[in-house]
């Protein structure tokens, strides 16, 4: 090892700091839209959106797509979390490219293969987009927007993404340490 | 004042334009955290990277305090501000599958969007597992439908369950997330994991 530290644009902001800027663009949704951020709402507007498009008969009777339009007026992808979502991907791609981690590949712990790391993500998607859904919105949407305004479900919410994945943890460590 | 788009001070167009602009905000400062990286959330679970904690809870509170002290200021009508409804059951189940999906994945929804955008596959595929859940949901929905819908509580506030004021409670949680922020610090020095 020629050098002791990492080279300096690999490296990641400082966890706090980083989290009262987190923090200030929720405050700012909340005073823009008087709504928190989230995720896996424009999953589902996709979803809708694709539904309605390739299955129309389908989607106009089927219980959840009657619901969702009940709901939500306009076209499921005229939605402020697609938007978002939108700007996420763009967020993401610069500060990746500004701190010089933009690459292709399958990350994993060296104890584990390719190919398992991709099976357990897969897993995991579907787990996610399943509980995403019975929770009224994932991690960003339920647990830190919900902590925000003090909603008792989102906090309910987050406790229990976090515990569960405590309780596993011990069955799934081969996959990360 | 705010919420600007409830008030009509801005245009619903505005709103939307103003979403992307705060996607732009929150992907990149959660990429500049390390949430492109699973292996780094994952940590969490494990002792030996705590940042999802830290940041996730420095946030919260951030947020939570911002909007206090806003309605204080009368610059936001906290009546007007969205608060997520709960549904105990399915806050409970649901928040439990996704913990499971979370320690299998490494990633959350918005998490695994960053990673991709990066051009971590496994965050891609995590997200074709998100599609698969979701299309899996609406389709079966009437076999979830009872969980999702059962104990309606309306949109209670945690502060007011409790029966204390929210600046109240909001002191409390700031203090809690002190101490996680002091146990995750001396976590890390226990679990340590070098080169991931």
């Amino acid at each position: 090892m020629e050098t002791i530290s990492k080279p300096k644009a690999t490296r990641y902001l400082n966890p706090y700091i980083g989290g009262v800027l987190l923090g200030l663009v929720l405050l700012a949704a909340n005073f823009i839209a008087g709504r928190g951020l989230g995720a896996s709402g424009a999953i589902k507007s996709v979803v809708v959106a694709t539904t309605q498009t390739v299955a129309p008969g389908y989607a106009e009777h089927a219980k959840f797509f009657k619901e969702y339009k009940e709901e939500h007026s306009g076209s499921p992808m005229k939605n402020w979390l697609v938007f978002q979502m939108l700007g996420v991907v763009v967020g993401g791609f610069v500060s990746g490219a500004l701190a010089g981690r933009l690459k292709f590949k399958v990350e994993h712990s060296p104890k584990i293969t390719s190919r398992r790391r991709l099976v357990f993500a897969l897993l995991g998607g579907i787990f996610f987009g399943i509980g995403s859904q019975l929770g009224r919105g994932c991690t960003s949407g339920s647990a830190l927007s919900g902590m925000a305004v003090l909603s008792f479900g989102g906090i309910i919410t987050m406790m229990a993404i976090f515990g569960g994945a405590y309780a596993l943890a011990y069955f799934f460590r081969r996959n990360w340490i | 004042m705010g919420p600007l788009a409830i008030n009509d001070i801005i245009s619903s167009n505005t709103n939307f334009f103003l979403a992307f602009v705060i996607g732009i905000g929150f992907g990149f400062v959660l990429e500049q955290c390390g949430f492109s990286s699973s292996r780094k959330l994952a940590g969490l679970f494990y002792g030996y990277d705590m940042v999802v904690l830290k940041v996730f809870f420095t946030g919260g509170v951030t947020a939570m305090l911002g909007l206090l002290f806003f309605s204080l200021f009368g610059w936001v009508d906290l009546g007007m501000v969205y608060v997520n409804p709960t549904f105990l059951t399915s806050a409970i189940v649901g928040g439990l599958v996704m913990g499971a999906g979370f320690i299998m994945g490494g990633f959350c929804p918005g998490t695994s969007v960053c990673g991709a955008a990066i051009g971590k596959i496994d965050a891609m595929i995590f997200i074709l597992g998100l599609f698969i859940g979701v299309y899996f949901f609406a389709f079966g929905y009437p076999m979830f439908e009872t969980v999702y819908k059962s104990a309606a509580m309306g949109s209670p506030k945690i502060s007011t369950m409790i029966g204390l004021s929210d600046g109240v409670f909001a002191f409390i949680l700031v203090v809690i997330a002190l101490g996680m922020f002091y146990v995750s610090e001396w976590v890390e020095k226990k679990f340590p994991q070098d080169e991931y």
